[in-house]
């Protein structure tokens, strides 16, 4: 029998080495997967790079990974935010090394990753700064700059309900880079609020294939400010 | 010199949603284009793009019925209007790159007379660089337009023969409103579309860093 569903977030990331790459879905507070970087900063694994729109929030979740100095690079689109503190600080003293991405590129390299794709000419970024050093080339009268994938070892996302088989559904924008980086990562590790029996998902709506997601963690919604939701 | 009053805030929103037609697919930036959303009649129906994620953006919700899952760009509680949907960071960015969106409109540090876009990062030696969706959406949209205030607090013009911070995108801001001015650029330079009451064009031209006509 397939069986994808993990007993705990511990469990779940046993397994991931000092040096890794982990992708972590999210974009703001919407669809981070608190748990599994709160399980992954107790799991201990160093040295790590981390890919993410931002660069953590406040002082839990990806941040505390941060402060921690668990993180020795992050990949990211918008590391600086009001409550960044915790990564301004090692950014600053030169602690973290910062690989800026425009989020459409991004986006882009997370997916090529998963698609099997070596390489795609864009035209985002083309004649600035985060292209310097990089091939271009000409196409149809317009200039495209290569950009390359962005694999990884994990992915740690935050869907909504799952199943046995891995299938996943998201909630509103909480979806973000969850589909993207399931895909990318050899081992991807989803937390849902629900697990629900296979074909309760209707297979019309499934938005992330099981084939794409090795690991199922239920955990309890979070109590939120909003509509007792 | 004749005295001139400069458009507010909500004028300089007020003249860009002149511009939104009926129909369009638009993306408002962070900061003053979010306003531009006010001032959409209700009758116009426009799409309202996020990238995060949304078609169909609604306002903001009422007190006690935020969602922090449905946030816009500037990770504010929004809403979804019936029809809208929700898809993944890639096809929100293929849309931007695809040329599927109609208008975007961004702020902006600088804009050359050309339309090459500078408004990620200033370079302060303090400064830690931030890019977001910035330089997808300008090279995107079908249009790409600018709000910003005419000078910076220092009084030096933000349109300049060429972008002294670091750039967003090349020539590709079609028109930028000011609080002085509505600007057309692009090869062929700055072309004036409309002027605050009480300015003339001298006057504009003394405030402006780069050569003006008039349409």
């Amino acid at each position: 029998m397939i069986d994808k569903i993990c007993p705990s977030a511990a469990a779940a990331l046993a397994d991931v080495a000092d040096g890794a790459t982990v992708m972590v879905g999210g974009f703001g507070t919407a669809g981070l997967p608190n748990e599994l970087t709160d399980a992954l900063l107790a799991q201990g694994a160093r040295d790590l790079t981390i890919v993410n729109n931002n660069a953590g929030n406040g002082d839990t979740g990806l941040a505390a990974l941060l402060a921690a100095g668990r993180v020795r690079k992050i990949i990211c689109s918008f590391p600086r935010q009001a409550d960044s503190h915790h990564f301004d600080r090692l950014y600053r003293a030169g602690k973290i090394e910062l690989e800026l991405v425009p989020q459409g590129n991004l986006a882009e390299r997370i997916r090529a990753a998963g698609a099997g794709i070596g390489g795609f000419f864009t035209p985002t970024g083309y004649g600035t700064e985060l292209a310097k050093g990089k091939e271009t080339r000409e196409i149809g009268g317009r200039m495209y700059v290569l950009e390359s994938p962005i694999h990884a070892d994990f992915a740690l996302i935050k869907a909504e309900r799952g199943d046995r088989w891995g299938n996943l559904t998201y909630r509103m924008t909480a979806r973000n880079f969850g589909p993207v980086m399931a895909m990318a990562a050899r081992i991807t590790v989803a937390s849902v609020h629900e697990v629900v029996e296979l074909g309760a998902l209707d297979p019309e709506n499934v938005v992330t294939p099981g084939i794409f997601v090795q690991r199922v963690v239920r955990i309890d919604r979070a109590p939120t400010r909003c509509a007792g939701f | 010199m004749a005295d001139y009053k400069r458009w507010t805030r909500e004028q300089m929103a007020q003249r860009v949603a002149r511009d939104i037609p009926e129909g369009a697919v638009v993306n408002l930036g962070i900061g003053l284009p979010t306003l531009v959303a006010n001032h959409l009649p209700a009758e116009r129906e426009v799409m309202l793009h996020s990238e995060n994620g949304i078609i169909g953006m609604g306002p903001a919700p009422a007190e006690g019925a935020e969602d922090y899952d449905l946030i816009n760009a500037g990770k504010q509680p929004v809403t979804l209007l019936p029809g809208g949907c929700f898809f993944h960071h890639a096809d929100s960015f293929a849309m931007m790159r695809g040329g599927h969106l109609d208008i975007c409109v961004l702020g902006a540090f600088q804009v050359s007379a050309g339309g090459d876009l500078a408004n990620w990062h200033t370079s302060a030696p303090d400064a830690i660089p931030a890019v977001g969706g910035a330089m997808d959406l300008a090279i995107g949209a079908k249009r790409t337009l600018v709000m910003m205030e005419h000078c910076t607090k220092a009084g030096e013009s933000k349109i300049v023969p060429r972008c002294s911070y670091p750039l967003t995108a090349l020539g590709c801001v079609s028109r930028v409103y000011t609080d002085l001015a509505v600007i057309d650029l692009g090869p062929q330079g700055a072309t004036v579309v409309e002027m605050c009451e009480g300015l003339d064009f001298a006057q504009l031209e003394a405030l402006t860093a780069v050569p003006l006509r008039l349409a």
